[in-house]
């Protein structure tokens, strides 16, 4: 009898015993956080953002829009999974990341580019813009552009300004070029002492139209037609602090001051402000410009970025072979942030620390 | 009234937590009971730690020195009941250290306890006039003897503070009533109660620094402490301030700046630019040893947070320990999942509740899960809204980062060790980053570096 009482005995005391009451952690301070900031939600608000311009594309371009998107987002997301798959990472397509780049490289796209170009632009945006580099944060190029410029470099005759239009289409805008196609071929023609035609002359007129290009009445790629659309998304965007007002603020205001000189010298034909409404400028400033990972820290940098961006894109819409420039000028900016963020260090409160002798 | 008076004075950047301080800000100043026990750290300030003064088993009264150091940056340390000494032990601080601390069990009869004990501290008249009759070395050295130090939290002693400095005269000194960490009333409830006491420290402190100015200083989400002051202070050279509500307006760096306009320099003291900055509970305790000769062995401590049963205010006795405390507001509710030692933002975690209260011990917050920073890390997005609140101008992300990896030059290119640890940028960080504590390992880093 008293042998078995024994193993009882200890049996109990070695049982755990919960203690009753609040369980206590340490952690290191702060100990609070402004919780309704999450990285998940700046994404969330730029889908959000973006949606006015989406609404736009399918309004404009119906189904093709539809497909577009649809297909980017897609591969975008797939492209995520696999690849972090690959690296032996959980997955992260819940942050919300690939999505957007998807979005944005949908919009980006003329509606008329074959399947092909939507899959293979969404692997190389993810896997080469994003997935080398370590993912998320680590990335030195805006992801969407790097996919665009693969595809626009490999499938030139898909993506040029020619691939626009559909000269018998049941959609009224597609059945003429570009705005900015107009004004380069006008420009080019005048740089050349060639004649200018006249039905040249009736379609610069018509691009030239303000309400057509505000609204969205008028060619382009999906998500850059309507200039009112993307002001609403964009604004929000900046007064909700998910995207750096000092980036648009920059590239518009470059932007403008430059077109307006060329405008003045003759090398378009575009004013300022068509150059402002016109093309992608709007969609590069709030969207792609101000992507938080590859543009700099400060607000200086910001504001040295986002002129860089505007000056390029008006360089590039005057003197390039291309009649857009938002994407390459995006691009070169982003492999100038690591210079800016080190040139645009601020200085502390109490000036630099002091060297030590 | 002038503009210095009616104009709100401020800094860049910063952020604005919800002040929390509804739990308490109400609630008048409670005692505590006089504790069974209550242990003296020998080490509560920065500076050299205390010798014993006292054996084991000695009788000792409300007020005996109990620690000394013949070193000058030191403050004794004193009895805070009457009662039996034991033998000397140690106590780990909040912040991680490991001090040696004088135990005193407490008698059965204290010389004052309750309402009188409090009365006796702040209560009663204060004179604002006649005060130059102390000479500034006296007032010094009373300060000295009466072992105090900042009650903000940094636990400086304030005697150094208040020495005159031939080579960098002090033009302005500043009184802190901000408090600027949420939750913390402590001084909110100093002020209301008994502003007479901390205007007469503030003059018998600018009396002994030399100081022209006077001014106190504190956040316009505490008006009918502003009013108390005022009031307090009329007929005297003490002026009140009213400064815009943000955290952390409450640091030195940024009161210099709200009130003066000027910048203390990197790694200097606001003496480098004339100013001396002294916390509204240091300043009552000031009038509170040259008047009438009392040494620090009380204070006001907040109780508060959802996780407290009772929120208050209570006056301890300096060694109470914390668990006592916490009992005597009812005790943690059931989903308390952190209690710090201070506020929120730069409070450290207790990793348990024996911890004596020291000078320093502003308050006790006791926080929810639904209340506590998440824990859970995703990768920087370098979306600089840490460089759009940080009150001093840094880079976060990129000094943290920087430490993470080990790579010191650039964490100093990023001047480092001029952060604050103010913890504004972990706070508004969207990816959970734990910026304040890598900023922290990057310093330890540092000094090791430099100490080879």
């Amino acid at each position: 009898m008293t042998q078995d009482a024994a193993p009882k005995e200890t049996e109990a005391a070695a049982a755990p015993v919960t203690p009753a009451g609040p369980s206590i952690h340490v952690a290191p301070s702060p100990h609070i956080s402004k919780t309704a900031l999450t990285t998940r939600g700046m994404m969330a608000d730029v889908l959000i953002a973006l949606a006015p311009a989406v609404v736009m594309s399918i309004l404009i371009f119906r189904w093709h829009a539809v497909v577009q998107i649809g297909l980017c987002i897609l591969s975008c997301l797939a492209a995520e999974e696999i690849f972090t798959w690959m690296r032996g990472q959980r997955s992260r397509v819940s942050d919300g990341s690939a999505a957007v780049t998807g979005v944005i490289l949908g919009l980006s796209l003329p509606w008329s580019a074959p399947w092909y170009i939507a899959v293979i632009g969404s692997v190389v945006a993810i896997g080469l813009g994003k997935a080398v580099f370590g993912g998320l944060g680590y990335n030195i190029f805006n992801p969407a552009m790097v996919g665009r410029a693969f595809v626009m470099l490999s499938f030139a005759k898909a993506l040029g300004a020619g691939s626009y239009v559909l000269a018998r289409s049941d959609i009224a805008v597609v059945t003429q070029a570009t705005p900015l196609t107009v004004a380069k071929k006008f420009a080019a023609d005048l740089a050349v002492g060639k004649a200018v035609a006249g039905d040249m002359q009736l379609q610069l007129e018509a691009a030239r139209e303000f309400w057509p290009l505000f609204l969205g009445q008028v060619n382009g790629s999906l998500g850059e037609t309507s200039a009112l659309a993307l002001l609403i998304g964009g604004l929000y965007l900046c007064f909700r602090r998910s995207a750096s007002w000092e980036i648009p603020v920059g590239v518009l205001t470059s932007a403008f001051v430059l077109a307006g000189i060329g405008n003045l010298l003759g090398l378009t034909p575009f004013t300022a402000l068509h150059h402002l409404i016109g093309g992608s400028l709007l969609f590069g400033a709030f969207f792609i410009a101000t992507d938080p990972v590859t543009s700099p820290l400060t607000s200086k940098g910001k504001f040295i970025f986002g002129s860089g961006i505007g000056v390029l894109v008006i360089l590039l819409r005057l003197f390039s072979g291309y009649p857009e420039g938002v994407m390459f000028a995006v691009l070169l900016m982003n492999a100038v942030t690591p210079l800016i963020n080190r040139w645009t260090i601020p200085r502390p409160v109490g000036g630099p620390t002091p060297r030590k002798a | 009234m002038t503009t210095l008076e009616t104009k709100k004075g401020t800094f860049a950047r910063g952020i604005h937590p919800p002040d929390s301080k509804h739990f308490t800000a109400e609630r008048p100043i409670e005692v505590l009971p006089t504790p069974q026990e209550v242990r003296i750290a020998l080490l509560q300030h920065l500076g050299a730690p205390c010798e014993p003064t006292v054996k084991a088993r000695t009788e000792v009264s409300l007020g005996d020195v109990v620690g000394e150091s013949s070193k000058f940056v030191c403050a004794p340390v004193h009895a805070s009941v009457s009662g039996t000494t034991g033998r000397l032990t140690v106590a780990t601080l909040p912040n991680g250290r490991h001090v040696s601390v004088v135990p005193i069990k407490a008698a059965e009869e204290q010389p004052l306890s309750g309402r009188a004990l409090l009365e006796d501290m702040v209560g009663g008249e204060w004179p604002t006039e006649g005060l130059d009759r102390y000479e500034p070395q006296e007032i010094a050295e009373a300060v000295r003897r009466a072992g105090l130090v900042g009650l903000g939290g940094a636990a400086f002693p304030t005697h150094v503070k208040l020495r005159r400095n031939d080579e960098k005269p002090i033009h302005t000194l500043l009184i802190n009533g901000c408090e600027c960490e949420p939750y913390l009333t402590s001084d909110y409830r100093l002020m209301v109660e008994a502003p007479a006491p901390v205007i007469t420290g503030a003059l018998l402190a600018q009396h002994a620094a030399g100081a022209e100015e006077v001014v106190v200083c504190v956040e316009d989400n505490k008006p009918k402490a502003i009013e108390a002051l005022r009031r307090a202070s009329q007929g005297t050279t003490v002026r009140v301030k009213p400064l815009e509500t943000k955290y952390p307006q409450g640091g030195e760096k940024q009161l210099t700046i709200a009130v003066l306009g000027k910048e203390v320099p990197t790694g200097g003291l606001p003496l480098d630019i004339g100013a001396v900055v002294l916390n509204v509970g240091t300043a009552a305790a000031v009038a509170r040893a040259v008047i009438r000769g009392k040494p620090l062995t009380h204070r006001i401590v907040t109780v508060a947070g959802t996780g407290i049963k009772e929120p208050k205010n209570v006056f301890v006795p300096v060694g109470t320990s914390y668990r006592d405390v916490i009992d005597y507001c009812g005790g943690l509710t059931d989903e308390a999942v952190r209690v710090v030692a201070g506020g929120p933002m730069m409070g450290f975690t207790l990793g348990t509740l024996e911890a004596p209260v020291t000078k320093g011990t502003s308050g006790l917050t006791a926080l929810t899960e639904a209340e506590v920073r998440k824990a859970e890390e995703t990768t920087c997005i370098r979306c600089g809204r840490c460089v759009d609140v940080c009150p001093l101008g840094l880079v976060a992300t990129k000094i943290a980062l920087a430490s993470r990896a080990g790579n010191m030059d650039l964490a100093e290119r990023y001047h480092i060790t001029a952060c604050m640890e103010c913890g504004c940028c972990a706070y508004v960080c969207p990816a959970s980053l734990p910026l304040v504590q890598l900023i922290r390992l990057g310093k330890v880093m540092l000094q090791n570096a430099r100490s080879k």
